[in-house]
């Protein structure tokens, strides 16, 4: 079922390890980043010497960017979760080899969140006094023990069902460094292909597996909570956990179709990352937008009825004032469109599937920003005897430079452990096999 | 008022002075005795006054510069602490307010604040049906029921027992928490160095006047608490040339006008003008009361 040509098994070696190495692409790309992060990083060295007001941010809208950009990380860092653990106990074996590129995204996506919100504090010199002074009672504590807890689990989910390919690594790659050989020594263990190895294998995924979904859950629950336990109109809602988690599955899902687009395209794998992987992406896809639809719809309709005063400025201003522009294409254009689409069989091959799948991402980036930004242009209390730059919020280059810079640690993150370890199950894959010659 | 801010400084700086020179002699007379002899122990001694107006005599070998690690723990823990038995409310007369702003303008002189930072804004409130408006001074609502204080993460905003919400600029991390979460309005933000940072930079902090302002931390309105500990009411309440703030003690029930300097009880004051408080409805519980405009 998964692999359409019968091949034997040292081709499926062969195939999935050879993207692990260091080619000169390879170096070529993360040269490019690289310099690409020390260019970003320069605007970060800037607010650090002179303080957030290299931001845009002001009294009123003080949240910008970089908390729009930390939900949208921690969003798309749950697809991870809904991949390997949600998929992979309900028995579902197609997501064999898709399992580890989902992990390697809820990596790169959640220990990046994790630095995003360093780069929010106004003292990140201070940081310590969150471990030290930590009080339960504000969600930011709560935060940053799920979004660590999540990042932990994450990389025992990616590491553990890893082992069995390290050791592989060891024995078939020829021509590594003394470096590289003495780390896959190191992980694998003293791994040696025995059963109750496999078993234990099996038995300390299903643990994490069970773990990370409460897990996953909470850490975007609780990254909700951020507005939704403030008495703010538009924050102050009572389904914004949900609203955000499923939200959260949506971007996670178009994040994965582009990671598996890309690798198939890159790492040569039309044969392990097939067709019927995109077209079950698809459909997933759809079952996880209509969930998001169906929030959207609640978030929006029931407060837009009653028009209480405080909500209905800001309702107005989404719907038709100056945000509505990008409302409705946040709407419309990133999450109803690309639905429809999706409902059709051609639409869920790979490249129109991973060109709806930008289009949502980029969307899903908007919607974090239109949930967290718009609502403080409005506070209860009118904005007066302040600067110009205090009413509306404009994001500057520094702040965008420094956003940019997050995606570009994702990338560099994303990269290196994808060309390190190989990005699809070899053991598994070859387990698959064996069962269907076996049948 | 300012006036009163400078020479208090100046006394500050003066003994701070003192209490180096001071130091210094000692030190280089501790320095000779060692080369002259060891038996020329007792040297003068010193009339001192202590922190709690007791006039001591002291060995001047034994006086050393005044440790500002010290200094930061006390001024930290009767900071912390609050005035006990208190319970401190303001409450704002809106018929009187002319927007003449010298509450602002004390408050900013005060706290070392930029223009555009308010602990206290005079806000006009317009009515879109009828055309007219009226001007309401804002200041942090010091609420009962504060959400800022129960969304920092690290204990930097506190409630005080006589209930003045503070904000200790040495612990706080910048997250701006509290200021999503004040649907007041009420705190502000050092985006940038704060006002004449280079010349407050070795000042010893003073967690209830919240100066000297640290960049990369937020700061609010302290109800004054550095000026209620010595009697005396807030800067703004003061500085107002309308009578239109009454600041006192909710326990003693009474409240004094900062202009005429008249006392009145706190209840009856409340009952007899249909006091309220902003936004009621969410529960905050605010310690500042408004008596209703004139409309």
């Amino acid at each position: 079922m998964i692999i359409e040509n019968q091949k034997s098994i040292s081709t499926i070696e062969n195939d999935l390890l050879s993207s692990v190495n260091w080619s000169r692409n390879f170096k070529l790309w993360m040269g490019l980043l690289i310099v690409s992060l020390i260019v970003c990083l320069y605007f970060y060295f800037l607010q650090l010497r002179d303080g957030l007001s290299v931001t845009g941010l002001g009294d009123f809208v003080s949240w910008g960017l970089y908390i729009s950009n930390f939900v949208f990380f921690v969003a798309a860092s749950l697809i991870g979760m809904l991949i390997t653990s949600v998929m992979g106990l309900l028995n579902i074996k197609w997501i064999t080899p898709i399992a580890r590129i989902a992990e390697i995204l809820a990596i790169g996506f959640a220990m990046v969140a994790g630095l995003i919100i360093i780069t929010d504090m106004g003292r990140p010199d201070r940081l310590h006094h969150v471990f030290m002074f930590g009080r339960v009672q504000s969600p930011i504590v709560w935060d940053i023990a799920i979004v660590i807890t999540y990042v932990a689990i994450s990389l025992m989910l990616y590491y553990i069902p890893l082992i069995p390919d390290i050791a592989l690594c060891n024995k078939k790659l020829i021509g590594l460094s003394k470096f590289q050989r003495r780390i896959y020594k190191v992980l694998s263990f003293g791994w040696a292909d025995k059963p109750e190895q496999f078993e234990l294998i099996h038995k300390f995924s299903k643990i994490l597996m069970v773990l990370i979904i409460p897990i996953a859950i909470s850490i975007h629950t609780v990254t909700s909570w951020l507005f939704a336990m403030t008495l703010r109109a538009g924050w102050d809602s009572s389904i914004f956990g949900p609203y955000f988690v499923a939200g959260a599955f949506v971007a996670g899902c178009a994040a994965i179709i582009i990671a598996m687009y890309v690798f198939r395209t890159a790492f040569n794998l039309k044969d392990y990352i097939t067709d019927m992987h995109f077209d079950k992406m698809g459909q997933l896809f759809v079952l996880v937008s209509l969930v998001y639809v169906y929030f959207n719809i609640n978030e929006i309709i029931v407060p837009a009825y009653k028009l209480r005063e405080g909500e209905a400025t800001h309702l107005m201003s989404m719907l038709t004032g100056h945000n509505s522009f990008m409302f409705w294409l946040v709407q419309i254009g990133g999450l109803l469109i690309p639905f429809i689409l999706l409902l059709f069989n051609k639409m869920r091959k790979p490249l129109p599937i991973m060109l709806i799948s930008i289009v949502v991402l980029v969307a899903a980036w908007f919607k974090r920003y239109l949930i967290v930004v718009p609502i403080q242009e409005h506070p209860y209390m009118p904005i007066q005897n302040v600067p110009e730059k205090f009413m509306h919020y404009s994001p500057t280059t520094a702040e965008i430079a420094i956003t940019v810079a997050s995606f570009i640690l994702f990338l560099i993150i994303v990269s290196f452990l994808a060309k390190l370890f190989p990005v699809i199950p070899v053991w598994e894959v070859k387990n698959e096999l064996g069962h269907k010659n076996n049948s | 008022m300012s006036e009163e801010n400078k020479n208090s400084s100046r006394r500050d700086f003066l003994q701070k002075l003192g209490v180096t020179g001071l130091g210094a002699i000692a030190a280089s007379s501790a320095l000779l005795s060692g080369c002259s002899s060891e038996k020329s122990e007792e040297t003068k001694k010193v009339k001192l006054l202590t922190q709690d107006n007791k006039l001591v005599e002291v060995d001047s070998s034994q006086l050393s510069p005044v440790l500002s690690d010290e200094d930061k723990a006390y001024l930290q823990k009767k900071g912390r602490e609050g005035l006990p038995g208190k319970k401190f409310v303001m409450v704002v007369d809106l018929q009187k307010c002319k927007n003449a702003r010298k509450c602002m303008t004390a408050c900013q002189n005060a706290h070392q604040l930029h223009p555009e930072q308010h602990h206290i804004n005079v806000l006009e409130m317009r009515n879109e049906t009828s055309g007219t408006s009226y001007y309401m001074p804002k200041t942090c609502q010091h609420c009962d029921n504060p959400p800022c204080v129960s969304v920092c993460p690290v204990d930097a905003t506190f409630k005080r027992q006589d209930g003045i919400v503070l904000i200790d600029n040495e612990r706080c991390i910048g997250c701006r928490f509290c200021i999503a979460a004040c649907p007041y309005s009420a705190r502000t933000f050092n985006w940038r160095e704060p006002k004449d940072a280079e010349i407050h930079k070795n000042e010893a902090y003073d967690i209830e006047l919240n100066v000297p302002q640290k960049k990369g931390t937020v700061t609010k309105c302290a109800f004054s608490a550095d000026r209620l500990r010595d009697g005396k009411l807030p800067y703004c309440v003061s500085a107002c040339p309308n009578g239109v703030y009454y600041f006192g003690d909710a326990n003693e029930d009474l409240v004094t006008n900062g202009t005429t300097k008249k006392t009145v009880r706190l209840s009856e004051l409340l009952k007899d003008n249909a006091a309220f408080t902003l936004m009621q409805e969410l529960g905050t519980k605010p310690s500042v009361y408004y008596l209703p405009p004139r409309t």
